[in-house]
């Protein structure tokens, strides 16, 4: 029998980094649909997991992969499923349920250029709004986006992790550039990762309430079979469980399930700052632009500019307490993505009345350049 | 949950499969959604499934809200998703007894996708669809089993769509069980059941079942117990009969009984396993 774990060094694209990211964290089922430009993620769990005895199904669309997913969660399994754009758009009914039934599971969204079938093969960063609300109704999630093969085997445990500690569907949010670039990934022996999992009920099976939440706000969650007897619904319930539809349980029930994710940013965010000591200018990236981001800040030291980056890995909840920090120092920030203007929007809004904020917009299809980047870093250099 | 001290042997038959603090419940008098359940919870005890392992997931509308009133593992899902739902729970946990007990707009309208590719997969499934022939939650609007020339709040000049006669589409489909009652045959559907939970593999019953509320009223059926009379009247018991010549048509008999058995039909898990025997180096 193979290892899960491929512990040792290979050369993977990002789509085959995810999966095996996924099956080092303890994934034992997915179900999808196929979709350009992920479709290697499904087409390579079919191949592992019989191997490993996990459970692939390749649905009949993407509404049936995510309730499938959810349901496998219920049943105490680790799940996933992985898809685009489009397949996102139909994920998002589901999302929302999950949300509300507080259910740990991971998604993937490679981006393609949008809106509707718009761009198959290239990519984009359009879907950053849409992860945080696509779904309907007031709600926080958490979204991860890696640069590269590597960090997208990272990012995939990590999105387990958070997953499982926080009772929270979590959005691997990669793109067609990082998920068809290969490079090298090194994975570790398998009791060096570090596997999170979710809390389980302590007291008697008569006194069980599934929402009924610790002081971290996060409820210990029994699955099915278990002998709980516990129901579930999408309605606004109580803590039993029970639908309760009134505008009291509606506040302290979407209060919590924000709350569980806003009062652990310091958790969640993972950013990397490079050269801000002094920086009077960050670039803001993320994902794949965080590579020529970073290659246009070093540029930009060697011509003596003082420039700083700021990657941001957790896309939500947005960094906002690292932004604020940094825009009572750096004079303007810079935020290129592939889309209109996003996450420049977060930015801008963190930044408002201590620094100036930058769009450098690409519609997707391609990258953005570091001389592009390097060459407004110069102009502003010059204010 | 049940906070019942009433000694077990006093306890009515059904007690321990009912959240009793949450009646009384929704549904209106006449309603067949209550019967149904009746007879789905009495099932697993003639054939000795623990109610530990029983787990029932449904969807949206009147029938969906049942999952929230059984003392069982209960998953009230999203709007016609509760069959790939519960295929997640089933595959991930095989020694779950899963059901599915929604309504006809969930099953076949929204849902319809999912049904006809988890009887083609053969997911190890019991599906119990409460066919009202109407949206009764939402008010009485329009619904893929709607008879023709049936009035509905959105075919306010009567339904000029032929309905699906969804026996004839599970068989079509594959399930291995297929089987249609009313909920006023109540011994009957209960054996049924527990046919069925004896089995493996996709598993289908259909229970028409009255909407007094939102059916009757506007057909001409407008007393609690006007729908149960049609049932009453017209139904005749036709075991093995073809389910190409069953749609349901007023005036004429209302065909019931178990259509289809088919054995020896592996179920998608026991697929997937003997693949993995397949592939993984011994």
């Amino acid at each position: 029998m193979r290892e899960a774990v491929q512990t040792g060094r290979h050369f993977w694209y990002g789509n085959i980094a995810i999966a095996e990211g996924a099956i080092a964290a303890g994934c034992r089922f997915f179900a999808g649909y196929p979709i350009t430009p992920a479709s290697e993620i499904a087409e390579h769990v079919s191949r592992r997991f019989p191997e490993i005895g996990g459970m692939f199904v390749q649905f009949e669309d993407e509404l049936a992969s995510i309730a499938a997913i959810l349901g496998a969660s219920w049943a105490g399994a680790k799940s996933m499923t992985a898809t685009s754009g489009p397949g996102f758009s139909l994920m998002q009914e589901n999302i929302g349920l999950g949300i509300m039934m507080e259910v740990p599971t991971v998604i993937v969204n490679v981006q393609r250029g949008g809106p509707s079938t718009g761009l198959p093969t290239l990519t984009a960063q359009g879907d950053v709004m849409q992860t945080k609300w696509g779904s309907h109704g007031p709600y926080e999630i958490i979204a991860l986006s890696p640069d590269s093969p590597q960090e997208a085997f990272n990012v995939t445990i990590r999105c387990f992790n958070l997953a499982e500690k926080y009772r929270v569907p979590v959005v691997l949010l990669t793109s067609e550039t990082v998920g068809h670039s290969a490079g090298k990934v090194v994975v570790p022996p398998e009791d060096a990762i570090e596997i999170v999992e979710r809390k389980k009920p302590k007291v008697p099976v008569g006194e069980y309430a599934p929402y009924k939440p610790d002081e971290d706000l996060i409820p210990p969650m029994a699955c099915a079979g278990e002998g709980y007897a516990f129901t579930t619904t999408g309605l606004t319930h109580n803590e039993k469980g029970y639908p309760d539809t009134t505008a009291e349980t509606q506040e302290k029930l979407i209060r919590r399930l924000n709350d569980k994710i806003r009062s652990h940013l310091g958790d969640i965010v993972d950013v990397t700052e490079e050269n801000m000591e002094d920086a009077d200018i960050a670039v803001v990236s993320y994902g794949q632009v965080s590579r020529p981001a970073k290659k246009a800040v070093e540029m930009a030291r060697e011509n003596g500019i003082k420039a700083g980056s700021i990657k941001l890995t957790t896309i939500w909840p947005f960094a906002e307490h690292i932004i604020h920090k940094w825009a009572k120092q750096v004079e303007y920030f810079i935020v290129p993505e592939l889309n209109y203007g996003q996450i420049y929007l977060e930015v801008k809004r963190e930044a408002a009345g201590e620094a100036k904020t930058l769009l450098i917009p690409r519609m997707g299809g391609e990258l953005i350049t570091p001389t592009e980047i390097y060459n407004e870093i110069e102009r502003m250099s010059k204010r | 949950m049940n906070t019942q001290t009433t000694a077990e042997s006093e306890q009515h038959p059904i007690e321990k499969w009912l959240r009793s603090e949450r009646m009384p419940h929704m549904w209106c008098a006449g309603c067949g959604v209550g019967p149904t359940l009746y007879a789905w919870i009495r099932a697993p005890d003639r054939v000795g499934i623990p109610r530990e392992k029983v787990v029932y997931v449904s969807g949206i509308g009147c029938c969906g809200r049942g999952s929230g009133y059984l003392n069982v593992d209960g998953f009230h899902t999203t709007h016609g998703r509760a069959i790939p739902f519960a295929i997640g729970l089933k595959l991930a946990r095989p020694e779950l007894c899963v059901s599915v007990i929604s309504g006809d707009g969930d099953l076949f309208s929204i849902g319809g996708n999912h049904f006809i590719h988890a009887c083609r997969r053969n997911v190890d499934l019991l599906v119990i669809c409460t066919n009202n022939f109407i949206y009764g939650m939402t008010g009485g609007q329009l619904a893929p089993t709607t008879l023709l020339g049936d009035r509905a709040t959105t075919a306010p000049y009567g339904n000029v769509e032929p309905s699906f006669s969804t026996p004839h589409l599970a068989d079509a489909a594959g399930a291995v069980y297929v089987a249609r009652w009313t909920s006023i045959h109540l011994r009957r559907l209960e054996k049924s059941i527990a046919e069925a939970l004896q089995m493996k593999g996709f598993r289908y019953i259909e229970v028409l079942s009255p909407c007094p509320v939102n059916y009757g009223r506007r057909n001409k059926l407008p007393e609690p117990d006007d729908i149960a009379e049609w049932f009453r009247q017209s139904s005749v018991i036709r075991n093995g009969a073809n389910t190409s010549e069953i749609s349901i048509e007023k005036g004429k008999p209302l065909i019931l009984g178990d259509f289809v058995k088919r054995t020896g039909k592996p179920t998608f898990y026991e697929v997937m396993k003997e693949l993995e025997g397949r592939v993984k180096p011994r």
